[in-house]
């Protein structure tokens, strides 16, 4: 199987962009909601 | 007599589809929709992703005349759906916020620049990939490699703009006109192997036509691009509702300000 490096490469690549992305957007979220629950008295009275 | 237009921006306008789009332009019901919906759809995609890719690594045959390195497919053609797609999404986007001034698709058109940039800068790289063994070159010049490149210009294009202005209306506005001037490069993108001689092959999936893939390799390519499908759904809608929360926490540090 002389293409395996390719291959490892192209599911490699998309795991850790996909990934990335994924992380990025939940770490995004959470410190958007712990900024907005101590900010905002709507979200403390929730 | 001159008239003048007194109307704020955001008004809500008089059109049934813009009455019915408005109804899910008040951010708090977005975020609470989007949050019963966001984990069926992030984990539909997941499913669906991890159970195309796991087939198409180690079950589907390998190609008679590329070997294994037909395995790169079920990465490299569900990116290049999702690149061409998610810029469609961004024309969309872009319409709903020149025509109704939707205030929830300016912010999703902000977010789908980044992720759309991303999987088009992946179907790039994972074809590069593929052609290095294949064609025995990283990069040709061929149309529909060209083309593709030209989408990710327009992308990166797109997340500049939106961001270059102090108002952030006019970025929003700017960035529309710019995603409804580059749609003319998806039929480009899609008939490029038709109208051009290109070393990149023609399409094996077509709306019209049978495919012209053995089912064995088909239905794991399916299944990655159904799960591309929602994975790409679910990054931008979580995306967008951390946007909203950003935007909600940027109005209330200025009226603090304001206050003080």
């Amino acid at each position: 199987m002389t293409h395996l490096p390719f291959i490892v490469a192209s599911y490699g690549l998309t795991i850790v962009v996909v990934g990335w992305l994924a992380v990025d957007c939940f770490l995004r979220t959470r410190r958007a909601r712990a900024r907005l629950a101590a900010i905002d008295p709507r979200e403390n009275r929730k | 007599m001159s008239s003048v237009n007194t109307a704020p921006a955001t008004a809500a306008p008089e059109s049934a589809a813009g009455r019915n789009l408005h109804r899910f332009a008040n951010p708090g019901r977005f975020l609470r929709l989007s949050g019963k919906v966001l984990p069926y759809v992030a984990i539909i995609g997941i499913a669906l992703a991890g159970l195309g890719l796991v087939w198409g690594l180690t079950l589907s045959p390998a190609d008679w005349q590329q070997g294994d390195a037909v395995r790169i497919m079920y990465v490299h053609v569900p990116a290049a759906w999702l690149a061409s797609s998610g810029y469609a999404m961004l024309a969309a986007a872009s319409v709903a916020s020149l025509v109704w001034r939707h205030p929830l698709a300016d912010l999703a058109a902000v977010e789908i620049g980044p992720v759309g940039a991303a999987f088009t800068a992946l179907c790039l790289a994972t074809g590069s990939l593929w052609g290095k063994p294949m064609w025995g070159a990283w990069w040709v010049w061929d149309a529909r490699m060209t083309s593709v490149l030209v989408l990710f210009f327009l992308y990166c294009g797109h997340i500049a703009l939106v961001r270059a202005f102090d108002d952030p209306q006019r970025g929003y506005r700017a960035g529309a006109i710019l995603a409804l001037v580059g749609l003319v490069n998806l039929p480009i993108i899609k008939y490029s192997v038709n109208w051009w001689n290109t070393l990149h092959q023609p399409a094996s999936i077509t709306l019209t036509g049978a495919p012209s893939m053995a089912p064995a390799m088909l239905w794991p390519l399916l299944l990655c691009a159904m799960g591309g499908m929602f994975g790409f759904a679910a990054i931008v809608t979580a995306r967008t509702r951390a946007a909203v929360m950003e935007r909600r926490i940027r109005a209330l540090t200025l009226a603090q300000v304001r206050d003080a």
